[in-house]
Parts: C-alpha cells; sequence; structure tokens
C-alpha cells in the first residue's frame, strides 16, 4: 500500500502533461533537452516544499556550478501556502512541492506549466535523543500522556501522515498541528515533544539531533514530489535549465538519493 | 499674500501623506472586497471558527488582566524613577515591543519549554508543562502585549500634576490611599487606553504563540492561527475570519476614541 492516494488523480494529470510536454517541445526549448549553459543566466527563485530545506541548496551548489553566472535563491515553507503565493502572483521561477494534490492546485489556477515528479519520500517517526517516552513502534503514539506533534491535514506531510495512521488504524491525538514538517522536526529536536511524525528525510537531514523508528514499507504512505516552471517567470530559461536539472540529472539525482528520497518511477 | 501662502496646503507633504492613506487602507478594502458574503455567516458560526474566537478572547482578556497587575505598578515605579537603573530596566521591558514575535517565542521556549531554565524545574518537579496548553498562549500574549501597557501608563504617570498626591499626603492619607483614591482615578482614561492597546496586542497575536504554545484547535489554535491554518486549506475561510478580526480592531478603535473623549472633558 505505499501508493499515493493522489496517484489516481495524477493518472489523469500526467496524460495532460506528456500531451503539452510535446507541444512545448515543439515551441520551444524542451524541458526535456539541455539548455545551452550561455542562455542561461541571472537568479532563479525557487518556491520549494519545507522537507526540501536541506537538499536543494545542494543540488543547487551543482547547479550553479554547471551555470556560471546563475544564483539560486529559495523559499522554503508549506506547500499549500507556496502555491497560494505563487496563485497571488508571487515572482518567483520554480515551484517544487511535497505532493501531487497541492502542485495541481497551481496547476489548475494555471500558474504553472506542466510538472514533473522528481522524488518519493515516506514517513518516519523522530523523537528526542534518549526517546524520553521510549515509542518503539506507531501504535506506541497513541498512548495516553504523550506528546505527539504532527502537520495539519492541508499540508502534504499531514495528509500523508492521516493515511498512515489510518492504514495501521491507530488513532492520535496530536497535541500541535503544524503548518510545516520542518515545524514539526523543530519541535522534536527540542524536546517539546515526546515524538513527531516527519518524512524519512527529515530523520536522516536532523542527523544525531533526533533518534527515529521506522514504519515499514507494507504499512508506510509515500508522496510524491513534482517541480514546474511558473508561468510568466521572471526568469524562464533559468526556471526551465534547474527543472530539467533536478529532475534529469544523474548528479541531482544522486543528491537526493544521498539525503534519503526515493525515485518516483 | 503672506496669509494666503501660510493658508495653502503644503504640496510636497499632499502627495506622500496621500500614498500613506492608500497605502494603509487598500489592503483592508481589498480584504473586503474579496469577501465570501454569501457564505460569511456560516464560515464564522462553524465550531471551530467559534472555539478560536472565543480562546481568543478568554486568552487576551487573561493576559490584559495579568498585564494590569503587575504592569501598572511598574509603570508607576518606573515613572517616579524609584528603583535602581530605571533607564536600564525602562529598555528591558521594552525589547519584548520591538522584538520580532516569532523570537520572543524562541525566548519563552528557551525559559518555559520542558527543557528550558525555568521551565526545565517546573517539568522535572511538578509535571507542569506550559507549551501546547492554554496557559501556553496566555504566557505568550502577555510577553508580546505587556509593554503597551506598561509605556502608555509611565507616560501617564509622569505627565500628570503630582501635587494632588503631595496635597494627599499632606493631609494624612496613607501611600495605598494616595495610590488608589487619588493617582488611578487621575490616569484612568490612560489606563483603559494602554489595556486596549495591549488587549488588541494580545489579540493579534501569532508568531510567539505557534512558536512557544503550538496550534492546535481549542487549546492553543486562536483566531490568528486559525486564519493562518486556514490559508493552507481554504482561502475563504482566512479572509472571513480575518474580517471578524478586522471588526473587532475597527470597534476596539472606536470604543478607544470615546473613551479618550470623555476623559478628556473631565478633567
Amino acid at each position: 500500500m505505499s501508493i499515493s492516494r493522489h496517484l489516481l488523480a495524477w493518472s489523469a494529470a500526467t496524460a495532460i502533461t506528456v500531451t503539452s510536454l510535446v507541444g512545448a517541445g515543439a515551441a520551444g526549448a524542451a524541458p526535456g533537452r539541455p539548455v545551452a549553459p550561455q542562455q542561461v543566466t541571472g537568479t532563479v527563485t525557487v518556491s520549494a516544499a519545507a522537507s526540501l530545506t536541506d537538499v536543494f541548496p545542494v543540488i543547487a551548489a551543482a547547479f550553479m556550478r554547471k551555470y556560471p553566472g546563475t544564483n539560486v535563491k529559495f523559499n522554503f515553507g508549506g506547500s499549500p501556502a507556496l502555491v497560494e503565493q505563487i496563485n497571488a502572483g508571487a515572482p518567483v521561477d520554480v515551484l517544487a512541492t511535497a505532493s501531487e494534490l497541492t502542485m495541481w492546485k497551481a496547476v489548475n489556477a494555471g500558474r504553472v506549466n506542466a510538472p514533473f515528479l522528481f522524488a518519493k519520500n515516506g514517513m518516519a517517526i523522530a523523537m528526542p535523543p534518549g526517546n524520553p517516552a521510549g515509542i518503539k513502534r506507531l501504535s506506541d503514539l497513541a498512548r495516553p500522556g504523550v506528546l505527539v506533534a504532527v502537520c495539519a491535514v492541508a499540508v502534504p506531510c499531514g495528509a500523508t501522515t492521516t493515511d498512515v495512521l489510518k492504514l495501521n488504524s491507530v488513532v492520535v491525538k496530536p497535541v500541535t498541528l503544524e503548518l510545516d514538517v520542518r515545524a514539526v522536526l523543530g519541535k522534536v529536536m527540542a524536546d517539546e515533544v515526546d515524538a513527531g511524525i516527519v518524512y524519512v528525510t527529515d530523520v536522516k537531514a536532523a542527523g544525531g539531533k533526533v533518534t527515529s523508528v521506522t514504519i515499514p514499507p507494507a504499512s508506510n504512505v509515500t508522496t510524491t514530489y513534482p517541480i514546474a516552471t511558473v508561468i510568466g517567470a521572471p526568469n524562464v530559461e533559468a526556471a526551465r535549465a534547474f527543472v530539467t536539472y533536478v529532475r534529469f540529472t544523474t548528479s541531482a539525482q544522486g543528491i537526493l538519493h544521498a539525503y534519503g528520497f526515493a525515485r518516483p518511477w | 499674500m503672506t496669509a494666503r501662502r501660510a493658508a495653502s496646503p503644503p504640496w510636497f507633504l499632499i502627495g506622500p501623506g496621500v500614498i500613506a492613506v492608500a497605502f494603509l487602507v487598500v489592503p483592508l478594502i481589498a480584504l473586503l472586497l474579496q469577501a465570501p458574503w454569501d457564505s460569511f455567516a456560516s464560515i464564522i458560526s462553524t465550531p471551530s471558527a467559534m472555539d478560536a474566537l472565543r480562546l481568543s478572547f478568554v486568552t487576551s482578556l487573561i493576559a490584559t488582566a495579568i498585564a494590569a497587575v503587575i504592569g501598572i505598578p511598574l509603570a508607576w515605579l518606573l515613572a517616579r524613577e524609584i528603583l535602581p537603573g530605571t533607564r536600564l530596566i525602562r529598555a528591558l521591558v521594552i525589547v519584548p515591543l520591538l522584538l520580532p514575535p516569532v523570537v520572543s517565542g524562541v525566548a519563552l521556549l528557551a525559559a518555559f519549554g520542558r527543557r528550558g531554565a525555568v521551565g526545565g524545574f517546573l517539568f522535572d518537579t511538578f509535571g507542569i508543562q506550559f507549551p501546547f496548553t492554554t496557559t501556553g498562549v496566555i504566557l505568550a500574549e502577555t510577553f508580546v502585549a505587556m509593554p503597551f501597557l506598561i509605556i502608555t501608563l509611565e507616560g501617564a504617570f509622569r505627565s500628570f500634576d503630582r501635587r494632588f498626591e503631595d496635597a494627599a499626603v499632606t493631609l494624612g492619607a496613607s501611600p495605598w490611599t494616595v495610590f488608589r483614591r487619588i493617582t488611578i482615578p487621575l490616569v484612568g482614561p490612560s489606563i483603559i487606553a494602554g489595556a486596549a492597546l495591549c488587549w488588541a496586542r494580545a489579540l493579534g497575536e501569532f508568531g510567539a504563540t505557534i512558536t512557544f504554545a503550538g496550534n492546535f484547535p481549542g487549546v492553543t489554535q486562536t483566531m490568528p492561527l486559525a486564519v493562518y491554518t486556514a490559508l493552507e486549506s481554504d482561502r475563504d475561510i482566512a479572509i472571513a475570519l480575518s474580517i471578524l478580526l478586522l471588526a473587532v480592531s475597527v470597534a476596539v478603535l472606536v470604543a478607544l476614541r470615546g473613551n479618550y473623549m470623555r476623559g478628556a472633558s473631565r478633567s
């Protein structure tokens, strides 16, 4: 059951994606084809899901080495807030969200071009060092007196968390509904909660600052990450180059893998 | 000719002034224009909206009461420069007013979190934890809003005529009687103004609350947090709740103005 709940909705979207990709390829620079380095320059502003906070700057550093003269700037946050900003006209070049559903809202609003899926992530339980509440499995989070932080259901990590708990028939009463996954991780690292449900990659990013319990694949739920260029992007060429770089280069995919992301294909 | 020139308003002030008004007013009007008026009543009467509204009122009123009980005495002490290092103390207690609220939240965690300097002791000894509780919300609001009350009141205590107090003392009144019967009534309008400012700030508190107390409906999710959370899922709900807060702010302004005028005509 490691299938995203939005997969069905997505397959319809993919059909459109493919068609518009062909169209884009005929019209101009195909996102799938490498853009000549000399055309790509200037600042690229990337709005990215909070769970990409650590990995994207590393990919951006590699991107800037490949395209000297570019400068990648980030705006990290909860995916719906990023979509909301872009739908309201924020001058952003690239959008990368932590779920297909949130990206679909930007697609529907006519604010981004056809997205590519570039990474996949699962959930894990993070605890403060020393695991004060002795959490060993998901069902331990339902014990009375255990303080649990999760994401609000409106953000991708919250939607996936809800799915994981439902799949395992665990009913948790959290003490806080955070608006992005890094806020959950922060509460865990600060030792203000006994456990938080975060992405596998967040546990990896936190290093020794948290301990963790993995959720076995059979009872885990994954979310996939789409990336797209924004329609009317201030820096179209560099935006295309960045999207292409993240999705299609082995170096970017290697970095994603090193940070714990899986391939969505 | 000279008189005419003096009467005509200086052109170089009008332009910037009009821009300032437009800048401050246009977003509020835009908010009203985007409002989902047909579903407004049903949105703000949902249990979750009512929970957030009730929580906001209760916590901000308690925060204001705490600020009054400990802030008014401090304002008096500062105004009379009784404490050693009055200037330093005054600067220190105003810092939370200038601090980004999220920094206040981090500072509160450092002090009252369950691993904090004070909170660690309370948690280990009594099992008391402030984060994720309504008490935590009240602490955050008091921390951020009390300086408004202190500043307003200190100014009032400084500027009033101390001969009334002196006369009362000469007539044999105790310090408590002087404070209660002379000082407080004389600064009454300022107390109301300071408390209203403090309350409005507490009602609007967001950064320190979400950082220190978390975000859970009915426990720590006050109106501003509900607005921000709703923005993640349903913009209409966020706008409706925003308009409710805007209405409260305007109501405070109107009430305050009435009070100021009554206070002025009395004295």
